[in-house]
Order: structure tokens, then sequence, then C-alpha cells
């Protein structure tokens, strides 16, 4: 019975994580009701499991109605609203903004190759070349599909990884990509 | 027998289920043949290494394509949640699956129905499950690296991505976000923290650092971190301690890196050739004793 006690636990304690069930869900702020709804309608066609909710006061930037979505799917979702003319105002964590994406990063030369590391995600180029060798970290299924899309060709001509990407690790691995990038250029 | 949960990077890639077995640089599951590449398979051609090398049976795959949409590893949950009723396994490693709470908890108590639950060890996506279902502590061993632990240790972040800053920022921190994490219980019993050093801890005590042999490189290339999750759940499964798996999957993979002489290009399927060698090593000075 050690898993029903201890989601009985969580379950108690849920009511504060209530946060780590909330907190796996965004919000997608909109201009009007119209755009929620066309976006709603999309949304749901593509299976995903999303609901209209009232955002709350002090993020509402547009219309009094916004679009919750699970989290890790941020990525696939903002591509599929971007590609049928439909971007959201804004996008944020359910968590009355407090939460901010990963805007760290860690730089690490070794001689012929510069490796960049934005939150779990690592991208590795040879900068002669400037050919991505490697991609490393991330724990969503994209990630090795990324890696075996990038992982061979040069920076400037690989896809990006918000294109083709679909998860947050798949974000995560855009801004190391555009981090190295910028560095590639001033060497 | 050690079974091991995850995907493949390829939308067309069926659910299947079976023993799989490697040859060259491919594994083999029913007709399929995949390439060796960082991710889940990279896990598994780890794990056969150390199997093969000790004589035990090679492991039994639940694989399913998924390239990020998810809906591979939303059959493949829905699938379990039957068929792990049916099965016996001493021990089962989750690998990279879409992160869901949900499924998490359905494939949780699937498991807890069983008369002999099974050592669970997860990582990757399903990691990142474990920890936002609050069902963390239910697992035997988690094996982040420093940016993933530094997410378990926020007890606010739904993902890496919206990890805290103040808990990024470098790998000197590693005990003290280990021990957030056990405060918070977003931790498994043990963990294994695969960084620049090594960490094993139980319960928020470290037990060992292995920083020998050092090899740079190995940083940046990609699925070190699944193999050595491969090493270590194959040993957990071969009856070792957690504790000594995990001790012996880090020497492993270093010395394995080591004798791959790496550079920051080099392919995970390139290191995973060197681990008999790297066992024969660990054998000759009896750490597998």
């Amino acid at each position: 019975m050690k898993i029903f006690e201890n989601l009985f636990k969580k379950g108690k304690q849920k009511k504060e994580l209530g946060s780590s069930k909330e907190n796996d869900r965004a919000l997608l702020i909109f201009d009007n009701t119209s755009e929620v709804i066309r976006a709603e309608n999309i949304l749901k066609e593509k299976g995903y499991e999303i609901r209209v909710v009232g955002p709350p006061a002090h993020i509402r930037k547009g219309c009094d109605l916004a679009i919750e979505i699970p989290i890790v799917h941020a990525m696939g979702i903002l591509n599929i609203l971007e590609s049928k003319g439909l971007p959201p105002l804004e996008w944020l964590p359910c968590d009355e903004g407090q939460l901010k994406p990963v805007d760290l990063f860690h730089v690490k030369d070794f001689g012929n190759f510069l490796m960049v590391r934005a939150a779990n995600m690592k991208i590795t180029v040879h900068k002669p070349s400037q050919i991505i060798v490697n991609i490393s970290g991330g724990g969503c299924p994209d990630v090795p599909y990324l890696a075996a899309m990038l992982v061979g060709k040069r920076i400037y001509e690989a896809k990006e990884p918000r294109k083709i990407g679909h998860t947050l690790c798949g974000y995560a691995l855009q801004l190391a990509y555009d981090k190295i990038k910028e560095l590639c250029s001033q060497s | 027998m050690l079974a091991i949960i995850g995907t493949v990077p390829d939308e067309n890639f069926p659910l299947l289920s079976g023993k799989v077995y490697r040859k060259r640089d491919n594994l083999y599951l029913e007709e399929w043949e995949i390439s060796i590449q960082r991710g889940t398979t990279a896990l598994i051609a780890s794990s056969i290494e150390v199997l093969e090398f000790l004589n035990k049976p090679l492991p039994y795959a639940y694989l399913v394509g998924d390239t990020g949409e998810g809906y591979g590893s939303r059959r493949l949950y829905k699938f379990l949640v039957e068929d792990l009723r049916k099965k016996t396994f001493n021990t089962i490693t989750f690998h990279y699956l879409m992160p869901d709470a949900d499924w998490c908890n359905k494939i949780l108590l699937s498991l807890e129905e069983l008369s002999l639950r099974p050592l669970l060890i997860a990582d990757a996506g399903f990691m990142y499950a474990a920890k936002m279902s609050g069902n963390a502590p239910f697992f035997d061993l988690f094996t982040p690296d420093p940016g993933e632990l530094a997410f378990l240790a926020d007890e606010k972040a739904p993902h890496p991505f919206y990890t805290r800053g103040f808990l990024l920022q470098d790998e000197s921190n590693v005990e003290e976000l280990i021990k957030r994490a056990y405060e918070h219980e977003n931790a498994s019993k043990y963990l294994l923290v695969k960084g620049k050093e090594d960490y094993v801890a139980k319960e928020n005590k470290i037990l060992e650092i292995i920083s020998e042999p050092t090899v740079e490189a190995l940083e940046p290339i990609g699925g070190t971190g699944d193999a050595i999750t491969g090493i270590a759940s194959a040993l957990i499964d071969c009856g070792y301690q957690i504790e000594k798996s995990c001790i012996i999957a880090s020497k492993v993979l270093r010395i394995a890196g080591k004798l791959s002489n790496p550079d920051p290009s080099t392919q995970i399927g390139e290191i995973i050739k060197f681990i008999p060698q790297a066992l024969k090593e660990m054998l000759s000075k009896n750490f597998l004793l």
C-alpha cells in the first residue's frame, strides 16, 4: 500500500503543491475572445488537453479569456498557433507569473570546441567549421530527435530547434542555440 | 529481469515490447533495427554490455516512436498500465518519455498491485514526471545531471526550463542542491548525480564522490548520462547494491570514456564499445566482487 499512502500523503500536500499540479500548466494570453475560440478549436483538434480559463487580473492584457495548456507542450503549441497565424500575445506559467524562463548560460571553451548550457540543455560547436558536434542533457522525447536533426550540420544551416521541437527542453535548446550562434558570430 | 521503458526519435516506430539485443552498432527488437544514438537506445546498449559481460539475461524493452509531440508516450503509458501487471521484473528503468504527472500516477498505481515490487529507476522525462506528481520518494534511484538536480531542488519549478537562477549557478553547490531536493521530498531514495564529479547520495547523505579518471571531453557528449544510467540499471538488476552499482557505473563510464580517447565531437556509440574493457579493469581491481 506504499503508493496509496504516498499518493494520499501527497494528496494532502497537493493543496500547497496545488502548485505541483497547476505548476505543470501554462497560460496563453490572446488579444481577443475570437482568437481564444479559434485557438481552442485548433488545439483540441490536435488532441491537446487544454481548457479556456479566466486569467488572473494582474496578467490580463487583452480579452478576459485565456487558454490553459500543459506547460511541457508549450513550444509545439506555439509553433502550431504561429503556423495558423494565431500567435498569443504572451505565454506564461500558471503561478501568477513568478516563474521566469531560465536566463543563465554556462559557456565552456574546449579549444576548438565551444559548449553552451541553458537550463538542462547543452550544445557544442566545432569552432573552425561551425558544425554542431553534440547535443546533450534534456529529458523530453524531442531531445534525441533534435540531436539527430542538428548534429553534423553547420550552425547557420541547421533548422532552429524551435521550428522542429515541441517541448520546454526544445525551448531550452533554442536558447543555448541562440547563445552559441551569437558567440560564434563574434569569434 | 531488467525492463527499460523509453522512446526512439522516429514517429513511424511502432509500440514494441520484448527482449532486445545488440549487434554491432544497432539494437534489435522484433524485426526492427534501431541505431544506437543518444537517448534510450544508448541506455539499452550500455545495459546490454554489462549484462553480457556478467552472463545475465538481456533486458526487456518497451519502446515507442516519439519526436516530442507526446502521442507515442501516451500510447505507451496506456499500454504499460495493463502490461506491467502481467509481467515480473526485478528492476524497471523509465527514461525518455513525455513528462506527464497523471500518467506517472497511473503507472505507479499499477505497479503497486504487483505482489513483488520492482526496484524503480527514473531518468530524463519520467524523472521530471515523478517530481511533478509528488512521487519522487517512491523511486529507488534518480540519475540527474546538475541542471536536473537544480530542478529537483526547486520545489516550485514544473520543468528544468523554469529552474530559478539562484539554484542554477554552477556545479559547486551540488551538495546543497541534494539537501534541498530531499528536504522538499523531490528526491528518490538514492541519487546518482552525473557531472564533472559524480555524487552518490542516500536520504540526504553523500555516500561517495567520484571524480577519477577525469575526462573533460565527456561533458558535451550527448548520451554519457544515458550510458551511466544503463550501466547502473544493469548492475542493480544483477543484484549489486544500489550504492555500489552507482559507484561502479560512474567509474566504468569514466574509464570507457578515457579508453575511447574522446574529444567533444565523439559520439556515444564510440564510448559504449569500451564498456566491457572498463568492466574488465574494474574486475581486475576487485571492484566487481
